[in-house]
């Protein structure tokens, strides 16, 4: 019989298990406690419950936390870790060391639907979302989780086409019982999934990203097919009506193509389309991928792009490069990994 | 094409516009293949899809429209996806029985220019209504699919697109048809003109890697345009 992960399940759920195996009231938080605040690997490391419930929980579950099967260190300090997740599946963390912060940019599903031009996880297809479980598991399992000071959700798949589960794992991370992070420490990185944005942003304290890469509706649909359900008029039409207050941030990431998306023309409209939102455009460099058409803008004209953006008035910063000598493209190394096996 | 937006009900999550229709027909087309048809409320351009549930309460799917812009009723083709919430209980009405529809909304519309129209199984639908649109002249169209019954709609397109229709079948030969994937077919060509416009509509991975193929080609990706089926 396979067993239930009891890893990432939250209060209530593990409270209708213990009902279900008639341990007592207090179970439930002690289970939750073992299996957030402490770093137990196994159902016979809950220490204060009886015997008898452990060896009861044991016959239909099990905590089921991993660590990762791979990792590949860039001279740089950035870690790219690889998590199996099923027969032949695998997602990436890539833990990002910067002075005295770190971010582990994290993975919600294995591969992705959405087939953006430019994105290498899109190759691969779709084969499934992450529970949240799996989710809160890069985190947990990372041999440098106590170094976290940011989580983001830009790792490989769409957040928003598996919103409950990554609803779920935010959940995780900021509750009491669970991580009692701040939700300013979660950014979550979406193409603009409409719906499931406004539902996010009803649901969670977390920041939003959203993913722009032209402000014309004619070359983003070349780029990104979301394009064609979920224009980006529409996603700022949201995104303009929400109430983000002082806290909570809004951001655009941009990645600059030689030649395409790079040119006076596109500063003008980015400007028009994001003028009076307090908000931030973060700049990111290219990594190109294998067979794509699309060439990286050189350092220079990244340069200037957020030169001219600044001088618009909209706060643009640029994302350093991390990880270029290990495979830094989300997907690349986990696409090696699956035809290698 | 159908799309998972949300699990968690909420007011603020469904569409305002969702209108309650009749049904006015569904058929079979092929084994657990339906096309479900219902009066038209709306205008809409050829390749736009619409949101259908079974209830205004209840989280709707996405479904590209297959009828023409002229005519009076809305098809839709759909495919039943066993665990899925929408489409076995989509699949047993009657009609009479009622869904809720959107008006028509997207940005996968056609061009009176020349094109390719490149398919695979249900990804047909937005051909079908820009073919039915009248917009068939200087198209060639590839579709995809598993056995003979899988070419939908296959008697229109055949006696008007002759030679620029190209039916690829996976599982069985077809007289005049290409065995294999669509992009098997691709693959095989010996040349593509850069200067068509490329729509792919399918499954993510068909369209990935139809696209890849095409840019390997020589098809500039500007002249490539995807709708994926979620």
């Amino acid at each position: 019989m396979v067993k239930e992960r009891l890893f990432g399940k939250v209060p209530e759920e593990v409270a209708e298990i213990c009902r279900e195996l008639e341990m007592p009231g207090y179970a439930a938080a002690q289970i939750v406690d073992w299996l957030y605040k402490k770093r137990i690997l196994s159902i016979d490391d809950m220490t204060n419950l009886a015997v008898r419930y452990r060896d009861q929980l044991k016959e239909k579950y099990e905590v089921r936390l991993y660590p990762p099967s791979k990792v590949e260190v860039s001279a740089d300090g950035t870690k790219k870790y690889l998590y199996q997740s099923g027969n032949k599946k695998f997602v990436e963390s890539a833990y990002i060391p910067d002075g005295d912060r770190a971010t582990l940019c994290v993975s919600s599903q294995v591969g992705c639907k959405m087939g953006c031009l430019f994105c290498m996880t899109g190759k691969q297809g779709f084969q499934g979302n992450l529970t949240a479980g799996e989710i809160v598991n890069q985190i947990h399992s990372l041999p440098e989780r106590d170094q976290l000071t940011s989580v983001v959700y830009m790792g490989m798949g769409e957040p928003f086409d598996n919103l409950e589960n990554v609803l779920r794992s935010i959940e995780i991370l900021t509750a009491e019982w669970g991580y009692a992070w701040s939700p300013r420490r979660i950014t979550v990185s979406t193409i603009g999934i409409i719906p499931a944005m406004q539902a996010f942003l009803e649901r969670s304290q977390a920041n939003l990203a959203v993913s722009l890469h032209t402000p014309f509706e004619e070359e983003r649909k070349m780029l990104m097919p979301v394009e064609q359900v979920y224009p980006l008029p529409e996603v700022l039409k949201t995104v303009r009506s929400w109430d983000f207050g002082r806290q909570r941030r809004i951001s655009f990431e941009y990645i600059l193509f030689k030649n395409l998306n790079d040119t006076p023309r596109h500063v003008k409209e980015l400007a028009r389309l994001l003028n009076g939102l307090r908000c931030r455009i973060n700049l990111i460099r290219f990594h190109p991928i294998p067979d794509t058409p699309l060439e990286a803008s050189d350092d220079q004209a990244v340069q200037v792009f957020k030169d001219a953006l600044n001088q618009k008035g909209i706060l643009t910063t640029i994302r350093a490069s991390r990880g270029e000598d290990i495979w830094a493209a989300c997907g690349l190394l986990s696409t090696r990994e699956m035809t290698r096996k | 094409m159908s799309w998972t937006v949300i699990t968690e009900k909420g007011p603020f999550m469904l569409p305002a516009n969702l209108k309650s229709v009749r049904v006015e027909s569904i058929r079979e087309m092929a084994p657990q293949v339906f096309i479900i048809e219902f009066k038209k409320f709306f205008n809409f351009e050829a390749g736009q899809i619409i949101s259908l549930s079974l209830s205004e309460h209840l989280e709707p799917r996405m479904y590209s429209i297959a009828s023409g812009e002229r005519d009076n009723n809305i098809q839709v083709l759909f495919n039943v996806v066993n665990d899925g919430h929408l489409t076995p209980a989509l699949s047993c009405l009657k009609p009479g029985d009622a869904i809720w529809s959107s008006p028509g909304f997207g940005k996968f519309t056609g061009t009176c220019g020349e094109a390719w129209w490149i398919a695979q199984g249900t990804g047909i639908a937005p051909f079908a209504s820009m073919f039915r649109s009248g917009q068939s002249a200087s198209k060639t169209l590839i579709h995809g699919g598993r056995h003979a019954d899988s070419f939908y709609f296959s008697d229109e397109f055949g006696p008007v697109l002759n030679d620029h229709y190209v039916k690829c079948c996976t599982k069985e030969d077809l007289p005049g048809g290409f065995r294999g994937r669509v992009t098997d077919y691709l693959e095989q060509l010996s040349a593509l003109s850069p200067d068509p416009l490329y729509y792919l509509c399918g499954s993510s991975e068909m369209v990935v890697e139809s696209r890849d193929i095409l840019i390997k080609r020589g098809v500039p990706f500007r002249k490539i345009v995807g709708e994926i089926y979620f």
